[in-house]
């Protein structure tokens, strides 16, 4: 998800849809070769350094075919959307998807049989919103986690344990607020939380944004009492709000702008090592009787596109790639960025996962892990995201504003469903 | 009859090229994109599923979109005076001065050279950001006051005070250069006998000579500033966005649609039929606006 710190400063650049394959590059010398297949495989654009070089020598390293890497910087999902709708898109894509109607209209190819040997071994909750009808349409490539960073010394000097429930954080974050040094309790995002935080609160109170069976899952009382005691941290002012970086970016929390921040996985080792062991991490801390911990897990998966003219080839890529080549995997997982890897054989095989905070989330992941469901589509987003916009910052009435983003979720599942 | 071929020749020959590129990148998007409001066209430009009025109808149905239309209504009623007023004023001003014209002229002007996306950026980091060593809080710390998060305080709705004042001071040297170049046109002989009636230097003398003499300019000023404001969306999504999406307020209709309909929701129905109604809003207000201030009209009629 590092992408999220870019996707900014692309803003208004990010609209330009550059659907044009460039033919350059990967002309590597070998001259009898006319006949094998080219494949076009695109990346956003990864903020670590080294992650650039690492998936070009993965694809030179490919003997089926000639894989041409495309590092496309912007508002990745933007573009891919546009290049799908025509003919000169990528062979080969990452995606935070596929959505729902992207598997519909049929933009992205069947993956299932590329995974099936090892389906059991991928962590559910990456592999669920790719499942579609039963079927896979994207071969997750890593997991990203988001927890709460809080800084061990200044919860001590001011008193607090680190929080278990959601009104202990609440209770925490005020008491860490300090008007003289001007130092805030917690750190949600520039916007207060309503954007990074999205579904978590729910899963939080037991909830969920989607149900299995395909309705809104936060037609309940429940949410409205959950969501409504966010307010108060607005209204307390323990919020950080309007920090020079946001919520993805580990600055506001090292330089001690705040003593909690909730951010992902990959600020661990800057953390760490601005930090050393004066940090702990927490999931999002339960709600309510039926409460459980909460953590949102985020994923790029590889996909297929449906009008590329080398669709086997390009499975076979990926297979190799993102199924067979595990060497592969736990490198561009640990070496360049932070993640956990997709598989669970993987992941319990990392040598820096195994001790530490590292080690304590990666056990929560497994534990307590959420994605977004494959079934919340953009549209219902937009209108629940309003809704614990105006709750948080506006003090808004939780049961009203949650009514009025049910009602565009069941609309969205209606529609989603009936092309299903 | 040669030569009047040979004008026609030649004038395709010069207009051609563009008026097919207009044609090629601006009519046909356009109807395109009107055809395309009548279908159900979820991830598809070709779509087969035509739905007639529905898109019109969900879009107009939308209270986030019709808030947004508000929200732009408001912007517009309120960025078209002050920066009428403020570059109007500036101008007045420079062309008093005896010395330093051409320096205080450029400086003026400077910040047009400035994108919108840079400023904007550098209004949200440096100048408003809400911790305690941004500009803003710093000087308010001087009073003794506590930091403000000026874009994610809804009430009071501190974030006008920052959208407003990044396109006050991109905009207004622009339109500034504009009234110098109207003011220096006014002859000289009117203010002499305005002089000779008695007219007091001053407010008498621009309420009755300067204004009505810069008719024209005014009506253009003004014309510019109106669509400029409607096409807001660079420093509104620049400062106002992250990565997870955009706060329900001050959402002008361009950025909603792009959240709703063209971004990743790839609704491009929705999304066709929310560009046609805005398009339509825009074209009746220049019209009334052009009618009003009777266009064309010259400074001497």
């Amino acid at each position: 998800m590092p992408i999220s710190r870019r996707q900014l400063m692309a803003g208004g650049a990010g609209l330009g849809l550059a659907a044009v394959a460039t033919a350059c590059g990967s002309n590597t010398g070998r001259g009898a070769e006319g006949s094998r297949t080219r494949l076009t495989q695109w990346y956003h654009q990864y903020g670590e350094v080294g992650t650039r070089q690492a998936v070009g020598r993965y694809a030179a390293a490919y003997p089926g075919a000639d894989v041409h890497v495309e590092w496309r910087p912007g508002n990745y999902d933007q573009q891919t959307a546009a290049a799908l709708l025509t003919d000169s898109g990528p062979d080969v894509f990452e995606t935070t998807g596929p959505t729902p109607d992207q598997i519909r209209s049929g933009q992205v190819t069947d993956v299932t049989d590329l995974i099936s040997d090892v389906r059991d071994d991928y962590l559910p909750a990456v592999l669920t919103p790719r499942t579609h009808d039963g079927r896979v349409w994207g071969v997750p490539q890593v997991v990203d986690t988001q927890l709460l960073y809080y800084r061990k010394s200044l919860l001590a000097a001011a008193g607090v344990s680190p929080p278990r429930t959601l009104d202990e954080l609440i209770d925490a974050a005020a008491r860490l607020t300090d008007r003289k040094t001007r130092t805030k309790g917690l750190f949600l995002g520039n916007d207060g939380g309503a954007g990074v935080l999205a579904g978590t609160p729910l899963y939080a109170a037991g909830l969920s944004l989607v149900t299995p069976d395909g309705k809104a899952g936060f037609d309940d009382p429940a949410a409205a009492r959950t969501l409504g005691k966010l307010h108060r941290l607005y209204a307390d002012k323990s919020l950080l709000l309007g920090a020079p970086t946001d919520w993805s970016d580990p600055s506001a929390f090292v330089q001690g702008l705040t003593a909690m921040q909730w951010s992902g996985l990959w600020a661990l080792p800057r953390i760490k090592k601005e930090l050393g062991d004066d940090f702990g991490v927490l999931p999002f801390p339960p709600d309510g009787p039926a409460g459980r911990p909460a953590v949102p897990v985020g994923a790029y998966a590889a996909a297929v596109n449906a009008r590329s003219g080398h669709r086997d080839a390009a499975k076979a890529f990926v297979q190799w790639l993102w199924v067979e080549r595990a060497d592969h995997q736990l490198d561009f997982a640990l070496s360049y960025g932070f993640h956990i890897p997709a598989r669970a054989s993987l992941a319990a095989k990392a040598d820096r996962l195994a001790s530490g905070p590292a080690a304590e989330v990666v056990r929560f992941t497994k534990d307590h892990g959420y994605a977004q469901p494959l079934l919340w589509t953009p549209a219902s987003q937009v209108a629940y995201q309003d809704a614990l916009h105006r709750v948080i910052q506006e003090g808004a009435d939780p049961a009203a504003q949650l009514r009025a983003a049910v009602r565009r979720t069941e609309e969205e599942l209606t529609r989603v469903r009936k092309g299903g | 009859m040669r030569q009047r071929q040979s004008r026609a020749l030649w004038f395709w020959v010069f207009v051609g090229p563009f008026a097919a590129g207009l044609a090629l990148f601006t009519y046909v998007p356009l109807l395109w994109s009107v055809w395309l409001s009548f279908f159900d066209a979820h991830n598809t430009v070709s779509p087969t599923d035509f739905v007639g009025l529905d898109n019109y109808a969900t879009v107009l149905g939308d209270p986030a979109f019709r808030s947004s239309l508000v929200t732009f209504a408001v912007f517009t009623a309120f960025i078209v005076p002050a920066t009428y007023a403020l570059s109007l004023g500036l101008a007045l001003a420079v062309n008093r001065l005896r010395v330093a014209q051409a320096f205080f002229r450029s400086v003026f002007f400077l910040p047009t050279a400035c994108s919108y996306v840079v400023a904007a950026l550098v209004w949200k980091l440096s100048v408003f950001n809400g911790v305690r060593f941004g500009l803003a809080n710093t000087v308010l710390g001087w009073f003794g006051a506590d930091p403000v998060a000026w874009l994610a305080t809804p009430d009071p709705p501190w974030y006008w005070l920052v959208v407003v004042t990044v396109r006050l001071w991109l905009q207004t040297g622009f339109y500034m250069v504009l009234f110098l170049a109207g003011l220096q046109r006014i002859p000289v002989r009117l203010y002499e006998a305005a002089a000779l009636d008695g007219a007091r230097p001053g407010w008498q003398t621009f309420r009755h000579i300067t204004f009505p003499a810069l008719r024209a300019t005014s009506v253009a000023v003004v014309l510019l500033l109106v669509i400029n404001s409607f096409q807001a969306f660079d420093e509104f999504y620049n400062l106002l966005s992250d990565a997870r999406g955009y706060p329900p307020y001050a959402r002008p209709p361009l950025v909603h649609l792009y959240y709703l309909a063209l971004g990743q929701g790839q609704d491009l129905g929705l999304g066709s039929a929310g560009a046609v109604v805005l398009a339509l809003v825009i074209a009746v207000v220049t019209i009334v606006q052009a009618r009003w201030a009777r266009l064309g009209r010259t400074e001497e009629a």
